[in-house]
């Protein structure tokens, strides 16, 4: 029979639209704002006791909350209305105290059957929710220049122990260079390096005067070095993150050398700014006893702790912090209290156990861009990033007995003063110099602000294709209409169930997926027009029109589909999102524009006597 | 419905071929000369957007932060009276934004720090480079898929009008000194992906025709073919136009110049598609027989 679906096909297309209902369905229930509390590290448990301090707070606020959970880990307390927010926050923050990490958030509420069924909405790109992004360069040679140093010092001291002499080693670039008078020498050298450091490669370089040899990284040696550079500033990262209380921040690898943080929701972004963009490292190092050392000023602003001249070696450094919290002494001053790991305890022991009376200095190294502009040689001003590094001292303290792993430091202004050293030190710890290289700040209200026009311009985008389909195509143009209103239906399904963000330009693209899914209905209807004109049987013009106009429509939408997937390759978060919902689109549209609107003309029309078609 | 009307798109393709290198010839002029504003994504520095509840005088405001030190800030209004986009060289260092922003708020005005936007000199290079880059690989991949989908007389018709359409929409963007930022270029790739579903409908349509009117001229079969394809270029640039026009008056300032681009690349797209791919066809003398190939009942009877 002509124009008729077998039955799986029918199926399919309900299939294809009770998935669509289900899987958008999240969408529609607007989140809960709320407030979410944790702990400071993993081992505190919060449990219905705390959660029912919290509740005693509000209460006495008088804030409206309801639904509060805690799963042992964290508890979340959802709120009445959203302007309280804020004050919830700082009430529950002075209710526990510093130890725990406060955090805004938006609760979802899709009913547990939809979540059962793997429902959830879309997520909100930064420039919807509002928040902060930062894109972060590792300074990958600094790393590897880090590690010959000490590669450099150890060779050294072995050539020296096997009477191997050498008149000088040193660091030139990427590469550690030695120079010997004999070539006798120079083999039990690469031989001792052979051996004893498989990652350093010797290359003896033939007829120079002095004999020369070249140790380079090898290869898979420099790449673990960066790798782990990389890793370890991210860990580093994450647990700064961490003590901003952002509900669900991103902290992920970029390309080879770049780490991309991504904060949204944060209210204070100049809180932000100033912890991750800390790109610093720490360094124990003890007070120079005569001119020896280098003089560095005190980093408080006001000015009030003295300058004073540092050893040049480094006692330890940030790696060996493990954990640094502000509290109070038997006399209620602050201090901050220092655990190290178990090397940087027995450095730490070793060299205090002379130098008690001595004081002890912490200083902090950042690591920072200047532009500088120049003109070059055409004449045009060019701007160039020049990384300098400040360092400045943060704590100066007298070392009263010999410390150990655990030890804490005393004779700090205040509060304030104690919480931020502590913050710094817990900080601190990075393998490698970052420089922000990217920043974008997105207030809130300019989210919601851009959500709603995003809003306000598809719908109004859709309404005038609809009338236009109308009154062009008539009765084919309430197929047309429900096929790209289902179109949208899928898009936002399929957007929500792959957990694809949704930004601004993504909501452009959806805009103009509808102005282009009608594509493949306008060239169909063309061709049932021109079919029936050309004097075609009604059920002949509905069959080859559909069957004639698919090649085109594939051809059109696999170039198309090319040209989305090169967007999503060469783009960064925004236009990835816009490259995202593109060719999600297209695909929806093939299906709903194709299948389904075949379903609907064959359900009414199919098998039937018609004198005339309304199209 | 009475038969198709031919008309002779074909027998004015010598003005069109004028009118195209004029506009490519300005458009490459002004591209070569001043160039394109860049935006931020692409030229580095530091945005900062603040609302005030009042109509702003930027004038006003330019001189406030000079006095206070900050070197040649751009002022200028954004999208709204009351919203105010300040530019400057230079990263924004600790607190840049609050000291921005405590000298805007002298006279007690309520002032909103709406938006920080900071990109450092290297990403912007990499960008532009990245976006080239981009644009090429889409052209060259597009050339290759139609060139083995169709013949290369196709590929190389439909690749010289999605540049037609990339030149002039730069052109344009040049020309007017519109900002071009990373939206935009989204908006161009955006409309090759357009103008090339045109120009393959068309395309589609010349090598059916070619097939199976025997006895035509291949002026006359692409005037078929554009005239059977009309209607449905039209409607569907009208479709598309529309929603167009919604992002551009309610989409916010944000997608403004995104919507503008894709505006004028539908356009030029649409245009394109009727002149430029066909009349580089038929400058290189396309022919039935380029496309007697043994595909007979390509279409699989079987899809719906």
């Amino acid at each position: 029979m002509p124009n008729k679906f077998p039955l799986w096909k029918n199926l399919l297309v309900l299939l294809v639209i009770s998935f669509g209902f289900i899987y958008a369905a999240p969408n529609l229930y607007p989140p809960d704002p709320a407030i979410q509390l944790s702990g400071q590290s993993g081992a505190m448990v919060i449990d219905e006791v705390v959660l029912q301090k919290v509740e005693g707070a509000l209460d006495e606020a008088g804030i409206e909350y309801f639904a509060g959970e805690a799963d042992g880990e964290s508890a979340l307390i959802r709120l009445r209305d959203i302007d309280l927010q804020l004050r919830a926050k700082e009430i529950i923050q002075a209710e526990m105290g510093g130890n725990y990490i406060v955090a805004l958030n938006l609760a979802p509420t899709t009913p547990e059957w939809l979540s059962d069924l793997g429902g959830q909405p879309m997520k909100l790109g930064l420039d919807l929710s509002g928040g902060v992004h930062f894109l972060l360069e590792v300074d990958l040679n600094a790393a590897l220049a880090t590690r010959l140093e000490s590669d450099l010092q150890d060779v050294k001291s072995a050539l020296r122990e096997e009477r191997i002499r050498y008149r000088t080693f040193e660091l030139k670039g990427q590469q550690l260079i030695g120079q010997f008078r004999e070539a006798e020498e120079v083999d039990r050298a690469t031989a001792l390096i052979r051996a004893n450091y498989r990652d350093l490669q010797p290359q003896f370089i033939q007829g120079q005067n002095p004999l020369s040899l070249v140790l380079k990284l090898s290869d898979i040696a420099a790449g673990d070095i960066e790798d782990n550079a990389i890793k370890q500033n991210l860990t580093s990262l994450r647990n700064r993150v961490n003590e901003l209380g952002v509900s669900e921040p991103l902290v992920s690898r970029q390309g080879k050398n770049r780490i991309v943080v991504e904060l949204p929701g944060v209210q204070d972004t100049a809180e932000a700014k100033r912890i991750i963009g800390k790109t610093a490292n720490l360094e124990f190092r003890l007070e120079s006893l005569d001119k020896a050392g280098e003089k560095f000023k005190f980093r408080n602003p006001s000015g009030q702790g003295p300058d004073a001249r540092l050893q040049n070696k480094a006692v330890i450094s940030g790696e060996n912090v493990t954990d640094a919290r502000a509290s109070f002494d038997e006399n209620g001053r602050p201090q901050v209290n220092i655990t190290l790991d178990a090397k940087g305890g027995w450095q730490m022991g070793y060299a205090t156990r002379d130098n008690i009376g001595r004081r002890l200095g912490v200083l902090f190294i950042e690591y920072k861009t200047r532009l500088d502009k120049s003109v070059d040689e055409n004449g045009e001003v060019v701007i160039t990033a020049v990384p300098f590094v400040e360092k400045n001292i943060i704590s100066l303290a007298t070392i009263q007995a010999q410390l150990g792993k655990q030890f804490r430091i005393t004779g700090l202004d205040g509060q304030r003063e104690s919480s931020e050293l502590a913050l710094l030190l817990r900080a601190g710890a990075l393998a490698a110099p970052m420089y922000i290289v990217e920043e974008r700040t997105i207030g809130p209200s300019l989210g919601a602000d851009n959500i709603e026009l995003g809003v306000k311009s598809v719908t109004l985008g859709m309404m005038m294709v609809l009338l236009f389909m109308l009154a062009v195509y008539k009765g084919f143009g309430v197929f047309a209409n429900i096929a790209l209103a289902m179109n949208l239906v899928l898009l936002v399904a399929f957007m929500s169930l792959l957990g694809a963000t949704l930004t601004l330009p993504g909501i452009a693209g959806i805009v103009l997926t509808v102005g282009m899914a009608v594509d493949a209905n306008v060239l169909i209807f063309s061709r049932i027009r021109e079919e029936l004109a050309s004097g075609s049987s009604i059920q002949g013009a509905i069959s080859s029109g559909y069957d004639r106009a698919f090649v085109s429509i594939l051809d059109a939408n696999i170039t198309t589909l090319i040209v989305a997937l090169i967007l999503f390759l060469i783009g960064s978060g925004p236009v990835q999102g816009f490259a995202v919902t593109l060719s999600i689109g297209i695909l929806t549209s093939m299906f709903t524009s194709i299948v389904m609107t075949r379903g609907f003309v064959n359900l009414i029309i199919g098998g039937r006597k018609i004198e005339k078609l309304w199209i | 419905m009475s038969q198709l009307k031919v008309y002779n798109f074909m027998g004015i393709r010598r003005y069109a071929v004028v009118f195209s290198a004029l506009m490519l010839i300005v458009s490459s002029l002004s591209l070569y000369t001043q160039g394109l504003v860049l935006g931020l994504d692409f030229s580095g520095g530091t945005q900062i957007e603040v609302g005030y509840e009042q109509p702003a005088n930027v004038a006003e405001l330019r001189t406030k932060l000079e006095t206070a030190g900050f070197d040649s800030p751009v002022v200028i209004h954004f999208g709204a009276e009351t919203d105010v986009l300040i530019r400057m060289q230079g990263e924004p260092d600790q607190g840049l934004a609050e000291r921005v922003y405590n000298v805007l708020q002298v006279d007690g005005e309520k002032v909103e720090l709406r938006r920080v936007d900071f990109v450092g000199p290297q990403i912007g290079e990499e960008l532009r480079d990245d976006g080239g880059l981009g644009m090429l690989t889409a052209l060259a991949l597009v050339m290759l898929y139609v060139a083995i989908r169709f013949q290369l007389k196709f590929s190389i018709g439909a690749v010289l009008a999605l540049g037609h359409d990339v030149i002039i929409t730069l052109g344009v963007f040049s020309l007017a000194r519109l900002e071009f930022d990373l939206t935009v270029l989204a908006a161009i790739l955006a409309v090759v992906g357009y103008s090339l579903n045109d120009t393959i409908v068309v395309s589609d349509r010349i090598r059916e025709n070619f097939r199976k009117i025997r006895k035509a001229t291949p002026v006359e079969v692409i005037n078929e073919s554009l005239s059977q394809t009309l209607w449905r270029t039209i409607n569907t640039s009208v479709t598309t136009l529309l929603v167009l026009l919604a992002l551009f008056f309610i989409g916010g300032e944000l997608i403004h110049n995104f919507a503008i681009a894709l505006m004028i690349g539908v356009g030029i797209g649409t245009y394109s598609s009727i002149y430029v791919a066909a009349t580089v066809m038929l400058a290189m003398d396309v022919d039935r027989e380029d496309l007697l190939e043994p595909v007979e009942g390509e279409l699989v009877d079987d899809l719906p």
